[in-house]
């Protein structure tokens, strides 16, 4: 058995034997615990688009509000005999209608590049959340509610186990290598034989994919779902985790979306440490002020991204 | 028996017509020069017969079928790869990992093959680097196999390109401009180079170049164009003393 697949199953064994105890954690910190986890399959999945095969896109959260409202739609309809099977299934079906969403944003991906891909791609992020704010079977602006906490600290640590393996091994087998073809030189690439359509699409894709399994989690951990979530904001907040991690790292992206996703949380506490001097704590109490500072500080001293151009499973060759 | 074979070929952009009713053809595992003065259209063939552009009209037959409007990856798959006269290597991978990148187009497994990492997969990815390793031996790049691309000296990038381009594993090479910017020894392990690759993989190479040196020292047979129309066509000898070829370049009173 290869090393990479070894690696998943202890993974996967790590996030069951976790599971034994995250019941015993204080509410707040699961939240925190399982926010990470979901924000890593974002940051990851968005990797993939950005980082590996250069394609920018603003509208991730488009694809996330696509799995979520997808999944959430489908237990909601299936009732309240629905079971971790009917969950499950749930979770894929939203990964592939975002997926197919996905295909067709890949689509105008072949024609445009940089700022204009990235203003299309936030148009269509906004189409995404305008279409949900007038759909009355899913709640319109009162958002969508009543599904069942089916989301636990496994199943979210074994997508993110899933999903980090996936990623990885598809952009270091010489299969992958055509994704970052696409993004170094896209003419030298198509003279390499590479088709350069395919990998670009299949790029929107399988980061679409990924994103929709993130929200259909999201969805049936905080059982309730409001197109606002879903916003531009949102998606920006996923592009900063992609860039402080380092573009086309995934070790250092999943990072940034640790720190990221636990820095607000963690500057909310400070303002409550009495021992720190008094103008800290007051400015912890505009901890958004702080946190914006910390991330141009990061970004002027890591400019290359947390890990730089350490990743995971990069061998010498 | 030749393997490219250009017929009545224009190429126009608006008025300008940059290649114009070009014959041309390259025989098997023959060495073909195409010269010309700055802006004669030479690229431009480069990139007709790659599929950058779909010329205006006439045909292109590689190995007896019509090439023309083909997608470029459709007709490197084919047969037929190239380098860059602005050298266009994927920067930011390894030496190794550029090479590996052409490997991609003879892949036999698939994506659910990448991720389940099976066993056919694992040894095709073997088999892959033995390949590569081999191609970066006989150029004497092996030593560099991890360093990114860009971190190359100009000499050994352009023999990246080139080995690159051969690890498509092409019956036709087009080489753009190969010299470019080289000093003369490194000029003279480009000729040398050239000739070797054409023996030990059999191949044809259709040869851009400016300098002289090297255009009269290895091609067996030059085509010269000037504004987007062929001039003159020989061997080496012949083309030396031409006097259109001569006018060409050095002006009508020269001639």
């Amino acid at each position: 058995m290869s090393r990479p697949r070894t690696l998943l199953l202890a993974a996967l064994a790590l996030c069951a034997a976790g599971s034994v105890f995250s019941g015993s954690i204080n509410p707040y910190y699961h939240d925190i615990l399982i926010m990470i986890g979901i924000n890593i399959l974002l940051a990851a999945s968005l990797n993939l688009i950005i980082g590996h095969t250069g394609q920018f896109s603003l509208g991730h959260a488009g694809f996330m509000a696509v799995g979520a409202y997808s999944s959430a739609w489908i237990t909601i309809a299936w009732g309240a005999s629905a079971g971790w099977l009917a969950y499950l299934s749930a979770l894929f079906a939203g990964g592939v209608a975002a997926a197919a969403a996905g295909l067709a944003v890949g689509v105008p991906s072949l024609r445009l590049r940089g700022d204009y891909l990235a203003i299309v791609t936030l148009g269509f992020g906004e189409i995404i959340k305008g279409v949900i704010q007038n759909a009355e079977p899913l709640g319109a602006q009162r958002g969508l509610g009543g599904m069942a906490q089916h989301t636990n600290f496994f199943w979210t640590f074994a997508c993110v186990a899933l999903a980090i393996y996936g990623i990885t091994t598809l952009v270091h087998s010489t299969y992958g290598s055509g994704f970052l073809a696409v993004r170094d030189d896209e003419i030298a690439a198509e003279a390499m034989g590479i088709n350069t359509t395919k990998y670009k699409v299949l790029a929107f894709v399988i980061g679409a994919f990924v994103a929709g399994i993130a929200g259909g989690l999201y969805a049936h951990f905080k059982q309730f779902i409001h197109p606002e979530g879903f916003s531009f904001l949102r998606s920006v907040d996923i592009v900063v985790m992609v860039i402080l991690g380092g573009m086309g790292s995934t070790a250092g992206v999943c990072l940034a979306a640790v720190v990221l996703t636990v820095l607000p949380e963690f500057l909310r506490s400070v303002s409550d440490y009495p021992w720190l001097p008094a103008p800290v704590r007051e400015l912890a109490e505009n901890r958004m002020i702080l946190y914006s500072i910390l991330i141009v500080v990061l970004m002027l001293t890591r400019p290359q991204g947390l890990f730089g151009k350490l990743d995971f499973g990069r061998k010498k060759p | 028996m030749n393997i490219l074979e250009l017929k009545r070929v224009t190429m126009q952009f608006g008025g300008l017509k940059c290649v114009s009713d070009l014959t041309l053809r390259v025989d098997a595992n023959e060495l073909v020069g195409l010269i010309g003065p700055n802006g004669a259209g030479k690229t431009t063939v480069f990139n007709l017969v790659t599929g950058v552009y779909r010329p205006s009209s006439g045909t292109i037959r590689f190995l007896g079928r019509n090439v023309a409007g083909r997608r470029p990856y459709q007709i490197t798959g084919r047969g037929i790869a190239r380098t860059f006269q602005n050298i266009r290597l994927f920067g930011s991978l390894s030496v190794f990992d550029n090479v590996r990148t052409a490997c991609n187009m003879h892949l036999r497994h698939g994506i659910s093959h990448a991720l389940l990492r099976g066993r056919g997969f694992r040894a095709e990815e073997e088999e892959i680097r033995a390949t590569v390793m081999g191609f970066l031996e006989v150029f004497e790049l092996a030593d560099l196999r991890g360093r990114p691309a860009n971190s190359l000296a100009y000499g050994d990038q352009r023999r990246l390109e080139i080995v690159r381009a051969l690890a498509t594993r092409p019956k036709l090479l087009l080489l753009d401009e190969p010299a470019a910017g080289m000093n003369p020894s490194e000029k003279d392990r480009l000729m040398t180079l050239i000739r070797l690759t054409k023996e030990k993989f059999h191949l044809a190479i259709l040869l851009v170049e400016h300098d002289m040196r090297v255009v009269m020292g290895i091609c067996e047979r030059i085509v010269v164009l000037d504004y987007g129309t062929k001039i003159a066509e020989g061997p080496p000898d012949e083309i030396r003393r031409d006097p259109r070829v001569i006018a060409a370049y050095l002006g009508e009173e020269a001639a």
